[in-house]
């Protein structure tokens, strides 16, 4: 493209030096180190001893991971019904009235907070004593449940949390698409006699597509890196049966001291996300051709 | 449009009616947070949660949280360390961004896969060993520390970001640049970086929202009073305050504040940002 001689081939280095060099030592070096960490036993003080793959092989006897691996299959099925409510909600929303602007922004609104707030706020939601949720079916003559601390609704009760702001980001991005829309082939299929549902299916979803991969991916990535959630509501108990990977990572490391264990943990999450991120990027190569 | 615009005259009362009764629903867990921060200690025990308080303690409650549970110097904590971050990581990415978008070169692709990768990895493949060299440089702890942890970061999602949006500017504006012999550098400072502006303030919005609502990295790097930002500082009160809900409630206001108003301030960009390729690609 630009072949003058004054253009050195290192010109191109010399600007993405300052991003590069922060890039390569916080992230792509502590990759490698981490690979290189889960082959050995190390408690963050001490020296390292290499085990091999012993910290693969107990993770795959360990209950614990088991359960980790069980409910991050649940975080990410149950997190799929973002993209669908937030398509849902942006179908609703798309209309012209007075006031539908600072509705839209308002339920968009959840997005912006942080997740530790929107913790907190889910927490006190949930309280078995002073929680509205309680309060609500107190109402219907339901005793007051504790949805955090019984093993069978703490993790649920965390994900119904996490869609919230999810749901917001998937509406927002799906308003875009619906506002980006080829007004001419809705017009052509309306002509041909296209509509509600029918047209939805075979017109509006196919031309909402880049719109609905971004808000996939997105939901995936959000599902998978579940932590702070779970490390305001319920710090992966009742006895551990709201834990994921990424907490139970967290906890090897800084609480029991197993660095290299939770290492490993820490390099499985990486190869399932590895191959996600093989997809996007290939995806990616594809269209710039 | 689609669904078809909402015409007759009861319909769209109906559908008004509906939107805001809907928004009510959506929100009401703000609202009772919000209303819950102003509430006395007496007012929650006795289970009011939607009635208007009957007295109001929004100014102790307050109080309590700012002095007592230290909330105001986290909060500065967490404005010391977003700033800067996301003024350098829009500096940074700026450059790699030009680099990318207005370079043939043969490692050109790999780079930017590079970038946009990182935007997916999950952060506890990282956490051990940026945490053990933060520990040595002595950035453990420190604000400096959790700052450039986010610069780095943040630096990948932004040249990605910035090399679309550079690619798409007029490029016979840098060849003509070039020809008449102009520096590179002055091409990025004189002719780029005046362009890019709307994208810049659209990414200063998003990268200032997420690095002000980060948790996981404040919990690692900077999890002590001194340092720690305003997200760690409002866990650390979840165990304080146990149960006190209407002093977490106003932590929580606090704590979520600053995103909210830039939100609602600098809507424009900060939606432009977010759905940059929703309708392309």
């Amino acid at each position: 493209m630009f072949d003058r001689r004054s253009l050195t081939p290192w010109t191109p280095w010399l600007f993405m030096a300052p991003a590069l060099l922060l890039f390569a030592g916080y992230v792509v070096w502590p990759i490698a180190q981490s690979i290189w960490l889960s082959l050995h036993a190390w408690d963050g003080l001490g020296a390292k001893t290499w085990v091999g793959v012993d910290n693969y092989a107990e993770m795959w006897e360990d209950e614990q991971i088991a359960t980790a691996v069980y409910n991050n299959i649940w975080w990410l099925v149950c997190y799929l019904l973002a993209p669908v409510m937030g398509l849902a909600l942006a179908l609703f929303l798309n209309q012209q009235v007075r006031g539908i602007r600072l509705a839209k922004s308002l339920f968009f609104f959840p997005f912006v907070i942080n997740l530790v707030v929107v913790g907190l706020v889910f927490r006190w939601f949930y309280d078995p004593s002073y929680g509205p949720l309680n309060a609500l079916l107190g109402v219907f003559d339901i005793a007051p449940t504790s949805f955090l601390a019984d093993e069978d609704t703490a993790t649920f009760s965390v994900i119904a949390a996490g869609l919230w702001p999810q749901t917001a980001y998937c509406m927002l991005i799906y308003l875009a698409g619906l506002a980006g829309m080829d007004g001419e082939v809705l017009e052509a299929a309306r002509i041909d006699g296209a509509r509600g549902a029918r047209m939805l299916r075979h017109v509006i979803l196919p031309q909402l597509r880049p719109a609905t991969f971004i808000v996939v991916v997105v939901t995936v990535v959000g599902a998978l890196r579940s932590f702070d959630l779970i490390a305001i509501m319920t710090e992966g108990g009742p006895y551990g049966t709201s834990t994921v990977l990424a907490w139970e990572m967290y906890e090897q490391a800084l609480f029991s001291y197993r660095m290299g264990y939770g290492a490993a943990i820490a390099v499985l999450l990486f190869i399932v996300m590895d191959f996600y991120i093989a997809w996007f990027l290939w995806r990616l190569a594809r269209r710039e051709r | 449009m689609f669904p078809s615009p909402i015409t007759k005259p009861h319909a769209r009362f109906a559908y008004h009616g509906l939107l805001w009764f809907a928004l009510v629903l959506w929100l009401l867990p703000l609202a009772a947070v919000l209303l819950t921060s102003v509430r006395t200690a007496a007012d929650i025990a006795a289970a009011n949660y939607w009635s208007w308080p009957t007295e109001t303690a929004a100014l102790e409650n307050y109080r309590s949280i700012f002095v007592e549970a230290n909330l105001l110097r986290y909060f500065f904590n967490s404005v010391l360390i977003t700033l800067p971050a996301v003024f350098f990581a829009l500096l940074f990415s700026s450059l790699a961004g030009y680099a990318l978008a207005a370079f043939n070169f043969r490692a050109n692709f790999l780079v930017y896969a590079m970038f946009i990768a990182g935007n997916f990895i999950p952060f506890q493949i990282l956490m051990i060993p940026v945490r053990d060299f933060s520990l040595q440089l002595g950035l453990y702890d420190t604000k400096t520390g959790l700052a450039i942890f986010h610069v780095a970061f943040q630096t990948g999602f932004c040249a990605f970001f910035l090399r679309g949006f550079i690619r798409e500017l007029p490029r016979e504006m840098f060849e003509a640049a070039r020809a008449e012999g102009v520096a590179e550098w002055r091409i990025y400072w004189h002719i780029v970086l005046p362009l890019i502006l709307p994208a810049l303030a659209a990414l200063a919005v998003l990268v200032f929202t997420f690095i002000w609502n980060d948790f996981f990295w404040g919990l690692i790097l900077a999890p002590d009073a001194d340092a720690r930002p305003i997200t760690v500082g409002l866990q650390a009160l979840k165990g304080t305050f146990r149960a006190q809900w209407h002093l977490l409630s106003a932590g929580s206001v606090i704590a979520a504040l600053p995103p909210v108003l830039l939100f609602f301030m600098l809507q424009k960009h900060f939606i432009s940002g977010l759905t940059m390729g929703a309708t392309k690609g």
